[in-house]
């Protein structure tokens, strides 16, 4: 609905990536499939493919982040891109600059993509609206709104473990609230013909009528646990306890983390997930973290050829080929 | 000097004229309808043929952005918008900067008024000092200096003891009370509560923030006595609670923005700044039971909610644009827009417009009996034209009605027997 008319060129094809709502079911295999086949580059003795030799992508970073930057770097550089990242919290923001003001700025150093994160919801989408044709845009995460890149390397990785989707039983859990991870997975799920896609948490965690966006609402684990095949912890931000949305993280573990006996609910082979970083006895137990079941690290790997996928389709190279090439 | 409005439609709901007729202005008001009043010598005659002639518009809610923002607005600019929307009186909040809590404010917007000379502008004074909802404003002071009500100019009290003792000292020398329901916590949001702000995850507002604020009103009217204005209402349970309340006999009532009638929360999706307004545009349902409000006379007022902005303001995204929309100059239109869609009567319309919100103002305005100040606006009902940013008089332009069809043509606008507004070519 939000976004598609904008990020989409007359032949629907990706000139921005702002949200996955809207997309087709081949827009995302296409982007998985090319993860796929860049996924070796990682491995080789030289980790780089030329596809976007002599871009410029510049990383416009309002809101604190590492783990998304640094795979939003790499990605860049294994494609051979020049890639410059502005931590804008903590610079000419802060000094007032309005985000329009920066954007006509850094345009003005001839850059070929902006991959924006910002704390407002429909950040990405006014920059879309606002760059230059040439520019395209990649949403590194806008307020509660979505975090499209986040979700494509979900679905990848849950892809390359379980790959039917129209028979699969996903559980994302926590503080659905405030995440623009679960709303564009649950937008991902729902594309890819997920089966069976829920959501658990407590009242105070879950938006207005969540359930219009094809997920079944479940407010205790043991429920909403039952059978499933793949398990996705949201992280529980301290500051939800002073906004009187949970008494304590003690409740919040003992009603929602995920545990060892819970997780024995699930599905024998269930797969654990977590878009990181992880609150370790918050919403997980360390020992799920880095148990048999969790995929948490796979993420962070899978995550940069996704990234590189994404950068390159956008571009308007097709990964796939140039893969070959190289 | 002596008018002559010739041939036109005349609907004066206050007096349920509504027939083709001569309308005589003399000395500034009304002097006869239908038939000329002796020794009457026109030195104009305007031709209204086809069109509709009825009081000039009185606005309940604009805000003309002077004192302290003159950057985005002026007194001069914003009531010669007026005048061209066929309005003569707009009422002006007390959230001016400084705001409307000392007499100097008012005398002062009473003399950039008079040196403009396009509107009149009637003013709220502050329930309470800075309108921080601490301390008393001293509304006697303020009533002396002409203010015509007391208000908490958008930013409602929060403190309930306060808002107790300033609903009874207002009453106690006579005031009005015009509040703005919102739940100061509650409120806090960008978006109505519901599908599509959970969709574009902006901070939902439920409309419980809304009819809880007015359900503890009603009950402190119910205990003072004081009469208490609502406005700006949004959604379909506060048009319940209303019109309960005005059933039972309780001294209130309600305006809702002319937005709130024709948009909704999808009007949010793409993130159109333009739509971001306090309170939040809702659902279909409430849109549809606020137009029943006002065919049913729950709500007896339209009124702009005028909130003129630089384009700056709304350049941004959603979350860190100023809300408002700029809506002098579609007041009229949009309302005429209900008539054209089959949702309410014209007279019911401009009764909404015209002595709707004069009665709540307690002044002898809105109407055209003989004697009345010749506020007058005349229009061309059939005429219909594309709202484009180069055709609006206000110095906002920030409508998300821009590229919308909209009927109503102004052609000429009194205000005290005097043209401040007429159509060229």
């Amino acid at each position: 609905m939000t976004g598609t008319h904008i990020q989409l060129d007359p032949q629907g094809r990706l000139r921005h990536f702002l949200t996955i709502e809207g997309l087709t079911h081949r827009h995302l295999t296409d982007i998985l499939d090319t993860a796929e086949s860049l996924r070796g580059v990682a491995e080789r003795r030289v980790k780089k493919l030329p596809t976007l030799h002599g871009k410029t992508i510049v990383n416009l970073f309002f809101e604190a982040s590492t783990r998304t930057r640094t795979t939003f770097e790499l990605a860049a550089k294994r494609l051979s891109a020049d890639v410059l990242t502005l931590n804008i919290a903590t610079s000419s923001a802060v000094k007032g600059e309005s985000l329009l003001d920066t954007l006509r700025n850094i345009e003005a150093m001839q850059c070929d993509m902006f991959v924006v994160r910002h704390q407002q919801s429909g950040a990405a989408e006014f920059m879309a609206r606002h760059v230059k044709p040439h520019i395209a845009v990649l949403n590194a995460g806008d307020g509660r709104h979505a975090h499209p890149t986040q979700a494509m390397l979900d679905v990848f990785t849950i892809r390359r473990h379980k790959p039917d989707f129209p028979n699969l039983r996903v559980a994302i859990v926590g503080d659905i609230l405030h995440s623009r991870v679960a709303r564009s997975l649950i937008h991902a799920l729902s594309i890819l013909g997920t089966g069976d896609i829920r959501v658990i948490a407590p009242r105070t965690l879950l938006p207005a009528q969540v359930e219009n966006l094809g997920v079944r609402v479940f407010h205790r684990m043991a429920e909403g646990l039952c059978d499933v095949d793949v398990v996705v912890m949201l992280r529980l931000q301290r500051e939800r306890m002073e906004g009187a949305l949970l008494p304590s993280e003690q409740e919040f573990f003992q009603q929602y983390g995920l545990t060892e006996e819970r997780l024995a609910l699930a599905h024998p082979d269930a797969i654990v997930m977590h878009p990181a970083p992880i609150n370790r006895g918050v919403e997980i137990d360390s020992r799920v973290a880095d148990g048999p079941h969790s995929v948490i690290l796979e993420q962070v790997t899978n995550g940069i050829a996704v990234r590189m996928a994404i950068m390159s389709i956008t571009l308007g190279h097709h990964a796939r080929s140039a893969g070959e090439e190289a | 000097m002596q008018i002559l409005i010739q041939g036109g439609r005349v609907i004066d709901p206050a007096h349920h004229v509504d027939q083709v007729a001569d309308l005589f202005i003399a000395g500034g008001k009304i002097a006869g309808l239908g038939q000329s009043p002796a020794g009457f010598t026109p030195k104009q005659v305007i031709h209204a043929q086809g069109h509709i002639v009825c009081p000039g518009l009185i606005d309940l809610c604009a805000r003309l952005r002077e004192p302290g923002q003159e950057h985005k607005a002026t007194i001069a600019s914003e009531t010669r918008a007026a005048a061209a929307g066929g309005i003569t009186t707009l009422v002006c909040p007390p959230d001016t900067d400084p705001p409307i809590d000392e007499p100097a404010v008012i005398e002062w917007i009473r003399r950039r008024t008079k040196a403009a000379g396009q509107a009149r502008v009637l003013t709220l004074g502050a329930l309470t000092h800075r309108l921080r909802g601490e301390r008393l404003a001293e509304m006697a002071a303020l009533k002396e200096a002409g203010c015509i009500g007391v208000s908490d100019g958008g930013r409602p009290i929060a403190n309930s003891r306060v808002l107790r003792r300033a609903l009874e000292y207002a009453a106690t020398f006579d005031l009005t009370v015009f509040l703005t329901p919102l739940d100061a916590e509650l409120g806090h949001g960008l978006a109505h509560e519901g599908a599509v702000a959970t969709r574009m995850g902006l901070p939902g507002i439920p409309a419980a923030a809304e009819t809880g604020v007015i359900a503890r009103d009603l009950e402190l009217v119910r205990d003072l006595g004081v009469r208490v204005h609502f406005g700006r209402l949004s959604s379909a349970r506060s048009v319940e609670l209303i019109a309960r309340a005005r059933a039972e006999g309780l001294p209130v009532s309600a305006d809702v923005s002319v937005h709130h009638l024709h948009l909704t929360e999808m009007d949010l999706v793409g993130f159109d700044s333009r739509c971001h307004v306090q309170p939040p545009l809702r659902g279909l349902r409430d849109k549809d039971a606020l137009r029943a409000g006002l065919v049913s006379g729950a709500l007896s007022a339209i009124c702009s909610d005028h909130q003129p902005h630089e384009s700056d303001a709304q350049q941004a995204p959603f979350g860190d644009t100023e809300p408002g929309i700029s809506g002098l100059d579609t007041l009229l239109a949009l309302s005429l827009r209900l008539v054209r869609d089959g949702l309410l009567p014209l007279t019911t319309v401009i009764e909404r417009l015209t002595c709707g919100p004069a009665h709540i103002l307690g002044r002898d305005l809105g109407h055209l009996g003989i004697g009345a100040m010749a506020d007058v606006c005349v229009f061309d009902p059939e005429a219909e034209a594309l709202l484009e940013p180069c055709n609006m008089r206000s110095r906002g332009q920030n409508s998300p009605f821009i590229g919308w069809a909209l009927p109503g043509r102004v052609m000429h606008t009194f205000l005290e027997g005097r043209i401040v507004y007429q159509r060229e070519g």
